[in-house]
């Protein structure tokens, strides 16, 4: 008995130490942004709350309202959900007098799906209904491909997908940076319709230089603001340039994101949390492909493990009973 | 059959199906069926309360985390009686294996209620549409493997009375592999149930993000989990069907599980006084207080079954191994409910058509159980005076 288990335990001892020496520390780190991926800046500080952005999603995307109003007269969605992929959002706070200011003052926050860079929705789904573009970087989803688990749902960790309960043939629903207007030459609904430019559509590497522009101005001084699509006719208009807080979210947030921002108060007054620079899509694989990486660690262990039954197991096992002729 | 003399061969034990305690389970169970009809006809929001806040429920966290974490008796059984080579718990091993068969299935079985595309459901087993990085494809492609390997491992306990004698002796020349697979494949699903945590980051709560150790800390409370049940099953078993109790084995499963749960509580410790989560459990927090309550649970049993003597009482037993399973249930309902937090304005509570989907699961287990029982070769014949 003592005999068996001591080599049991060499057996799988052995086992693991051949799998650990073939899978050296799997460890991936975060997903590199493509070259070529598009995206959107948000400016906080252009935005005037119009939305616009929210109507013209709708209509691009073919959604229904959704009222929150007792006369159920408009469509005023307060969040993102099932029937609404993008949303402006205001912080107060005190007497909302002044905007952009933390304090008595308010500010516009968009919510839509950031595009991450290295997506934990699209590293949580089973079934690649959840897919990054490689080279545009959009993320994107197929209905026919989903099982419905909304694993995506609950990773996501900007609480982006959403999933539509009410229905029994139920569908995620996300920004899909309108995608399936490209072909037309039109772009993301939101940016196109935006008056003051506050959401701007275009590849990363401009929206990257038109923030480092932005920021490297002295607030007050007249600037051109572009509207629509970065690189696109031109649509300027002149303006002054607010002032920002020190930070980009979406630089660095869980290694990046497609979506960008401005502000001019914190982002955490924003509703957009603080977040670690590694993925949490990393995390997750580094750890999956150190167990599971070429299925050498569960093959090594199956091994030893068969090993051990083949002697441990005596055929009766499989038939006990037989002799009462049950 | 020259079996080792040492322990009785299962029979069926016979007896009524049809009893008060029978017809009512049959009732929940068909209760269960009459909400899965709106959940199927109108979509999950007709019956739960899930949002997108906490688009897992109980029918995840309970009915598939925790239940196959309960029927983990057979894998635990399985590793003690032929990997550890430990002939005495023989006679435990087919009514576990029963238990996990049922548990498991069931577990499988109610994913399906909670796939808002269920239709799609076989996508998981296709390859073009496999995402191997993905935690829920390994951990949904092992449960399902693990069923059909455990309803293998239990086919010869029906197979003569369905007229396979044949197919049942070939088997047998083969059972000890799927007997290996029966121990892979709960060790690789078990422990990655915790793994599915980690891609959800800071929305876990410290005291249950474990990151990395959530694999070992879900693996070893899995296996603990089914020691505890395989005694609350045994013990409950002899009283339902009035029979001997097996203290003296029950006592010896109970010692290996002791020294596992004072592992399991060292990994557990030593890892949130690492991350420096420890001092979260001091807020005046709804998560810290069931914390405690899930922490009172594991450490309870640990003193309570510390002295080999206490082992010996089946009150005690029973009263430490439904601890332990409650230590687990909270665990893993911690850390995928009452710690998963994703900002204010979300809450969940299930729905009263929820829990009866889950009552009426846990029902038809119970029921299938006894009827199994009652009619196949699952329990130890009594011999007066063996072993």
């Amino acid at each position: 008995m003592t005999m068996d288990r001591r080599s049991f335990f060499k057996a799988a001892g052995a086992a693991v130490a051949a799998g650990s020496a073939a899978c050296p520390a799997a460890a991936r780190g975060n997903k590199e942004l493509s070259p070529d991926a598009v995206g959107l800046l948000f400016d906080s500080t252009l935005c005037v709350g119009c939305k616009a952005c929210v109507a013209a999603c709708k209509e691009a995307n073919g959604m229904p309202v959704e009222v929150s109003t007792a006369d159920a007269l408009w469509d005023t969605p307060l969040d993102i959900s099932g029937k609404t992929l993008n949303v402006i959002k205001v912080y107060k706070n005190g007497t909302p007098e002044v905007k952009d200011r933390e304090e008595n003052g308010y500010a516009f926050s968009k919510k839509s799906c950031l595009h991450c860079v290295d997506p934990s929705c699209v590293s949580a789904c089973p079934v690649k209904a959840m897919k990054k573009d490689e080279k545009t970087g959009v993320v994107s989803y197929n209905k026919d491909a989903c099982i419905g688990c909304r694993y995506c749902v609950a990773a996501c960790p900007f609480g982006v997908p959403r999933f539509t309960y009410d229905s029994a043939t139920p569908v995620i629903s996300k920004c899909q940076l309108c995608q399936h207007r490209w072909p037309e030459g039109k772009y993301a609904a939101c940016a196109e319709v935006c008056p003051t430019g506050a959401t701007l559509f275009g590849k990363v590497s401009d929206i990257k230089a038109e923030i480092a522009r932005r920021k490297a101005l002295k607030p007050g001084t007249p600037t051109q603001f572009p509207r629509g699509r970065l690189g696109g006719p031109d649509q300027s208009y002149e303006a002054p340039v607010a002032k920002y807080v020190d930070h980009v979210y979406g630089e660095k947030e869980v290694g990046g994101t497609q979506m960008m921002m401005l502000a001019g108060v914190s982002f955490e007054k924003l509703g957009y949390p603080a977040l670690p620079q590694t993925s949490f899509a990393s995390q997750s694989e580094t750890l999956q492909h150190t167990l599971y990486g070429g299925l050498v660690l569960p093959v090594a262990f199956l091994g030893a493990l068969t090993w051990v039954a083949k002697r441990n197991v005596k055929p009766e096992d499989g038939e006990q009973g037989d002799s009462h002729g049950a | 059959m020259a079996h080792d003399a040492s322990h009785a061969a299962p029979r069926p034990l016979g007896g009524p199906l049809v009893t008060p305690v029978t017809v009512v389970l049959a009732a929940l169970a068909l209760g269960a069926l009459g909400v899965l009809v709106v959940r199927f006809t109108q979509g999950l929001g007709a019956v739960t309360n899930l949002n997108d806040g906490y688009p897992w429920g109980i029918w995840i966290a309970y009915d598939v985390v925790v239940g196959s974490a309960f029927a983990c008796g057979g894998y635990a059984m399985a590793l003690l009686a032929y990997i550890f080579n430990r002939g005495e718990y023989h006679p435990l091993v087919r009514p576990a294996l029963l238990a996990s068969l049922f548990g498991y299935t069931l577990a499988g079985v109610s994913v399906i209620f909670d796939l808002g595309r269920w239709w799609n459901f076989w996508h998981i087993f296709w390859p073009s549409f496999a995402q191997v990085n993905s935690v829920m494809f390994e951990v949904a492609l092992c449960i399902a493997a693990y069923i059909v390997v455990m309803w293998i491992e239990f086919a010869p306990a029906f197979m003569d009375k369905i007229g396979l004698g044949d197919l049942k002796r070939k088997l047998s020349k083969v059972l000890f592999v799927f007997i290996a697979l029966g121990v892979l494949l709960p060790t690789m699903h078990q422990s990655s149930l915790g793994s599915l945590l980690v891609v959800f980051g800071y929305q876990v709560h410290p005291l249950w993000q474990a990151g990395w150790l959530l694999p070992l800390q879900y693996l070893m409370t899995a296996i603990t989990l089914g020691f505890a049940v395989v005694i609350f099953e045994a013990t409950l078993s002899a009283v339902g069907f009035k029979r001997p109790l097996e203290t003296p084995v029950l006592a010896r499963v109970c010692g290996i599980m002791h020294k596992l749960l004072l592992a399991y509580l060292v990994v557990r410790v030593a890892d949130l006084l690492l991350r420096g989560a420890l001092g979260t459990a001091f807020a005046a927090t709804a998560q810290a207080f069931w914390f405690w309550v899930e922490m009172a649970c594991f450490v309870v049993p640990a003193l309570l079954l510390g002295p080999a003597a206490s082992r010996m009482q089946p009150a005690r037993l029973f009263l430490g191994a439904v601890l332990l399973m409650a230590g687990g249930m909270l665990l893993r309902i911690n850390g995928f409910l009452v710690g998963y937090m994703t900002g204010e304005g979300w809450h969940y509570f299930p729905s009263l058509p929820e829990l009866l989907v889950t009552v009426g699961l846990i029902a038809f287990e119970i029921l299938a159980y006894i009827v199994i029982v009652r009619r196949f070769p699952v329990l130890p014949a009594e011999q007066p005076g063996a072993r």
